[in-house]
C-alpha cells in the first residue's frame, strides 16, 4: 500500500502514520479495519475459489480424476467453511459495513472503534484456526460445512479445531453486530433522520439483528460437538439417548438466517447502486428499507425446511413450508422496487451497475429456485442433489458475490481515489456472468435429472452436464482473475478518479477520495435524503 | 499513531450500555440453547430426569444461589456507593464480590468432586450403565453447569479489575460506565443460575 507513489493526490487515511504496519493492524479507524478485512476476505476467497475450481476438475469426469475420495470430502468442507464463514458472512458488513456506515450515517467513527478492531483479530485468528485445522490433529474436516453429526462425533479428521475456530468467527460476527446497531442508534449525525439513512446502511441494521440473535445459538451448537467428542456426553448420540436431529434444529436456527446475513447487505448495497446509476430516486424508499427487517424476521423462522426429509410432523413441514414462503413476499418487494426505479431512469451501465443487474438476475433465479426446496412435494425429489448446490450458489454467489464485486467496483474510486479500466472490468464482468450460468445452471439440471451433491463418484449419464459445469467454471475463473488483477492495478497506479465520479449523492461522495482520516467536520448538518436525485441540478464529475 | 484522534470518542453512555445489554442479550441466547435441549430431554425423559436429579446436592445449590444473589447486592451497592463519592466502599464492596465468585467456585468444585468420585460424570463406565435419560441429564448437567460456572470466573476477574481501576481512580464517581456494565454481567450470571437453580435441583 504505502509504497506507492504519494504526490499525486491527497492519500487520506491511506496516508503512512509512521508506525508502519502497526499503523494499521492496531489502528481503530473504522476505514482502516474495513480495508484489513478487505486483504483478509479476498485472500479467503481466492482460497476457496481455488478449493472450488478443483472440486469442478474432480467432477469432469466420472470416476477418480485428480484425487482420492476422502481429499474429495475434505475440500469440498474446506471450501464450505472458508466461503461460508470467511468469506460471505463477514464480507459485506466486515468490509464496506465498516468502511461506509459510518460515512453513511455521517458520523465519525463506530460506537466501539476498539471493539471493532477486537472483531478483526478475533475473525483473523478464527481464519488462521480454521486454515490450521487442514494441517493438525487427524488431518482436514471432511464433514461439510454443517458439521452434522453422529459423523462429526465419530470422524477421526480434525473437526474439533474446525468447530471451534467456527466459534471465533461467531463471537466476531457477534461484536460486529452489535457494534453497528450501536453505532446506528447512537451515531447519527443532526439532520440524519431514520428517513435519511441510506438503505444500505437499513440492510446493514437488519443484518446485524440477525447477528445478535442467531449467533449465539451457533456457538453453543458447535461448542457442543466439540464436547461430544472430547466427553462424549450423548446429547446428539442414539445409543445414549440423544438426538441427533435436535443438532440440525439448534444448527439450522442459526444457520439458515445466516443466510439472510450474507444476502441483506448484498440488497443493501443493489439499494445503492440502483438509483445512483439510474439517475432517479429509489421507489418505495420505506417498502425497501422494511423488507430488511421483514427479511429477517421471517428468515428466523424457516430453519425447519432443511428438515422436511430428516423426520418431522407433517404439520411442522406444513408451517415450515409456509413461512418459506412468506420470505419470499420482501424479497419480491425489493426486487420490484429496483425494476420500479430503473423504469424511465436514465440508466448509464457502468460496471458496478452491470453487476447490479445481473444481481437482480441471478438473485431471481437463485430465489425462484428456492420456492421449489421449501415447499415439501418437490422438496422430496431434489433434496440433497445438486439442485439444491446450483441454487444456493445462484442466491450466495449470484447474489451476495455478485452484489460484493458490484460494491467493489462502486466504492473503489472512494476508497482509492483511482479508477480501474472500465472496459477490463466489463469484460470481467461478461466473463463471470457467462461462466456463472455455465457452471450453476448446468448443476440445477443434473440435480433435477438425480445427481445426488457431495458425491465423489457419478453415472455415466451425468458426465456431459459435469463436462459442461466443469467448462464454465474455467471460464468463471478467467473472468475472476482478470477483475482481481484490474483492481489492483487500478489500485496502484489507475486514473484519479475525483471525489464523485459517479455523481452519487450519499454522505461517504461528499468527501475527498480517499477520504481524510478525520471524516467528517464536527457541525456537519445534513438537510436532505440520500437519494434526491430528482431535487437538485447535479452534473457527474468525470474522473 | 493516529489512534490519539480517535480516542477523543465522545463517552456515549447510553451507548455504552446499550452495547453491553444487546451483548447480554446474545449470552442469554447462548444458553438458551442449552435450556432448548432440557426442555426437550425433559418431555422425553421425564422419569429418568427426576431418578437422576434425586442424586444433586440440593443444599450446596442452595448455598450457592445465596451466595450469587449476596454478590450481586455487593455490586449493586458498589456502584451507589461509588456514586455517592465513597471510593472506599465502592472498593470493598467490588473486593467482596469477587470473594462470592471464588466461594462459589469451590463450593461447585466440592459437588463436583462429590459427584465425580462416585463415577458420575459424562462418558464414565458407570454413567453408561445408566438409563438413557439419566446420561442425558448428567451431559447437560455438567455442560450448561460448566459453562456457568466458566462465566462466574470471567465474571470474578472483571470485577477484580473493576476494583483495580477504582482504587487507581479510572473508574470514579463521573465515569463509571465500565463498573457498571461489569455489574450488569455479574447481575446475569447471576440470573442464569436463578434458571438453572430450580431447573436441575428443585423442579424434579
Amino acid at each position: 500500500m504505502a509504497a506507492n507513489d504519494s504526490t499525486t493526490i491527497d492519500r487520506g487515511f491511506l496516508a503512512p502514520t509512521g508506525n508502519g504496519l502497526f499503523g494499521w493492524i492496531f489502528s481503530t479507524d473504522h476505514k482502516r479495519i474495513g480495508l484489513l478485512y478487505m486483504y483478509a476476505v479476498l485472500t479467503f476467497f481466492i482460497v476457496g475459489a481455488a478449493l472450488g475450481v478443483t472440486i469442478r476438475l474432480e467432477l469432469m469426469a466420472p470416476g477418480e480424476t485428480i484425487v482420492s475420495a476422502q481429499t474429495y470430502n475434505a475440500l469440498f468442507t474446506l471450501h464450505g467453511v472458508i466461503m461460508v464463514f470467511l468469506f460471505i458472512i463477514p464480507g459485506v458488513p466486515g468490509i464496506f459495513g465498516n468502511l461506509f456506515l459510518p460515512l453513511h450515517l455521517g458520523a465519525n467513527d463506530v460506537a466501539f472503534p476498539r471493539l471493532n478492531l477486537l472483531s478483526w483479530w478475533l475473525y483473523i485468528i478464527g481464519a488462521c484456526m480454521a486454515l490450521g485445522s487442514l494441517f493438525s490433529g487427524g488431518g482436514p474436516p471432511d464433514t461439510g460445512w454443517t458439521f452434522y453429526v453422529p459423523f462429526s462425533v465419530q470422524t477421526t479428521t480434525n473437526v474439533s479445531l474446525a468447530a471451534f475456530a467456527v466459534f471465533v468467527l461467531g463471537f466476531s460476527s457477534i461484536l460486529t453486530g452489535l457494534n453497528f446497531i450501536t453505532t446506528v442508534h447512537r451515531l447519527r449525525a443532526p439532520g440524519v433522520t431514520w428517513g435519511r439513512v441510506t438503505l444500505f446502511v437499513w440492510s446493514l441494521y437488519a443484518t446485524a439483528w440477525v447477528q445478535l440473535l442467531a449467533t449465539p445459538i451457533l456457538a453453543i451448537t458447535v461448542s457442543l460437538v466439540v464436547l461430544e467428542r472430547i466427553l462424549g456426553a450423548g446429547l446428539f448420540d442414539p445409543s445414549k439417548g440423544g438426538d441427533p436431529i435436535m443438532f440440525q434444529h439448534l444448527f439450522w436456527i442459526y444457520s439458515h438466517p445466516a443466510v439472510y446475513i450474507m444476502v441483506l447487505p448484498g440488497m443493501g448495497i443493489i439499494s445503492e447502486i440502483i438509483p445512483a446509476f439510474a439517475r432517479k430516486p429509489i421507489f418505495g424508499y420505506w417498502a425497501v428499507a422494511f423488507s430488511s427487517l421483514g427479511i429477517a424476521a421471517a428468515g428466523s423462522l424457516v430453519w425447519g425446511h432443511h428438515m422436511f426429509v430428516s423426520g418431522m410432523s407433517d404439520m411442522a413441514i406444513l408451517v415450515f413450508s409456509l413461512l418459506t414462503f412468506i420470505v419470499a413476499i420482501p424479497s419480491a418487494v425489493k426486487v420490484f422496487n429496483w425494476v420500479a426505479t430503473l423504469y424511465k431512469g436514465s440508466i448509464s451501465l457502468e460496471p458496478p451497475m452491470l453487476y447490479a443487474l445481473s444481481f437482480i438476475f441471478l438473485f431471481s433465479l437463485g430465489g425462484l429456485t428456492g420456492l421449489i426446496l421449501g415447499s415439501a412435494a418437490t422438496d422430496v425429489h431434489v433434496h440433497d442433489t445438486h439442485f439444491v448446490v446450483g441454487h444456493f450458489h445462484y442466491v450466495m454467489f449470484g447474489g451476495t458475490g455478485f452484489a460484493f464485486f458490484g460494491a467493489m467496483h462502486y466504492w473503489f474510486p472512494k476508497i482509492f481515489g483511482r479508477m480501474y479500466n472500465k472496459k477490463i472490468a466489463t469484460i470481467a464482468w461478461a466473463l463471470m456472468f457467462a461462466g456463472f450460468n455455465i457452471l450453476y445452471f448446468s448443476m440445477k439440471i443434473l440435480g433435477l435429472r438425480g445427481m445426488p451433491r457431495r458425491y465423489y463418484d457419478y453415472l455415466p449419464e451425468y458426465a456431459d452436464l459435469n463436462m459442461i459445469a466443469t467448462i464454465g467454471s474455467w471460464i468463471l475463473a478467467a473472468g475472476l482473475v482478470l477483475m482481481f488483477v484490474n483492481i489492483i492495478r487500478g489500485s496502484r497506479s489507475g486514473l484519479l478518479a475525483g471525489d464523485n465520479p459517479w455523481g452519487s449523492l450519499t454522505l461517504e461522495w461528499t468527501l475527498s477520495s480517499p477520504p481524510p482520516a478525520e471524516n467528517f467536520p464536527d457541525d456537519l448538518v445534513v438537510d436532505r435524503g440520500p437519494y434526491d436525485y430528482d431535487a437538485r441540478d447535479y452534473k457527474a464529475q468525470e474522473g | 499513531m493516529k489512534e490519539a484522534e480517535h480516542a477523543t470518542v465522545q463517552k456515549d453512555y447510553a451507548g455504552a450500555k446499550l452495547g453491553m445489554w444487546l451483548f447480554l442479550y446474545t449470552e442469554i441466547l447462548l444458553f438458551g440453547g442449552l435450556f432448548v435441549l432440557y426442555s426437550v430431554y425433559l418431555q422425553r425423559y421425564p422419569r429418568e430426569f427426576a431418578a437422576a436429579a434425586a442424586d444433586l446436592n440440593i443444599v450446596l445449590g442452595a448455598v450457592n444461589t445465596v451466595i450469587l444473589l449476596t454478590g450481586s447486592l455487593l455490586v449493586a451497592i458498589s456502584i451507589t456507593a461509588l456514586r455517592r463519592g465513597s471510593v472506599r466502599l465502592a472498593q470493598w464492596m467490588l473486593w467482596g464480590s469477587v470473594l462470592t465468585g471464588i466461594v462459589f467456585l469451590i463450593n461447585k468444585y466440592i459437588e463436583w468432586s462429590a459427584e465425580i468420585s462416585h463415577g458420575i460424570y459424562p462418558g464414565s463406565p458407570i454413567l453408561d450403565q445408566k438409563e438413557n435419560g439419566e446420561i442425558i441429564f448428567f451431559g447437560l448437567y455438567y455442560i450448561t453447569l460448566g459453562l456457568h460456572g466458566l462465566h462466574v470466573l470471567i465474571g470474578a476477574v472483571l470485577l477484580a479489575f473493576m476494583a483495580v481501576y477504582v482504587a487507581t481512580g479510572s473508574v470514579h464517581r463521573d465515569d463509571f460506565i465500565k463498573l457498571e456494565n461489569t455489574g450488569l454481567y455479574w447481575h446475569l450470571v447471576d440470573l442464569v443460575w436463578i434458571f438453572i437453580f430450580p431447573l436441575y435441583y428443585l423442579l424434579l
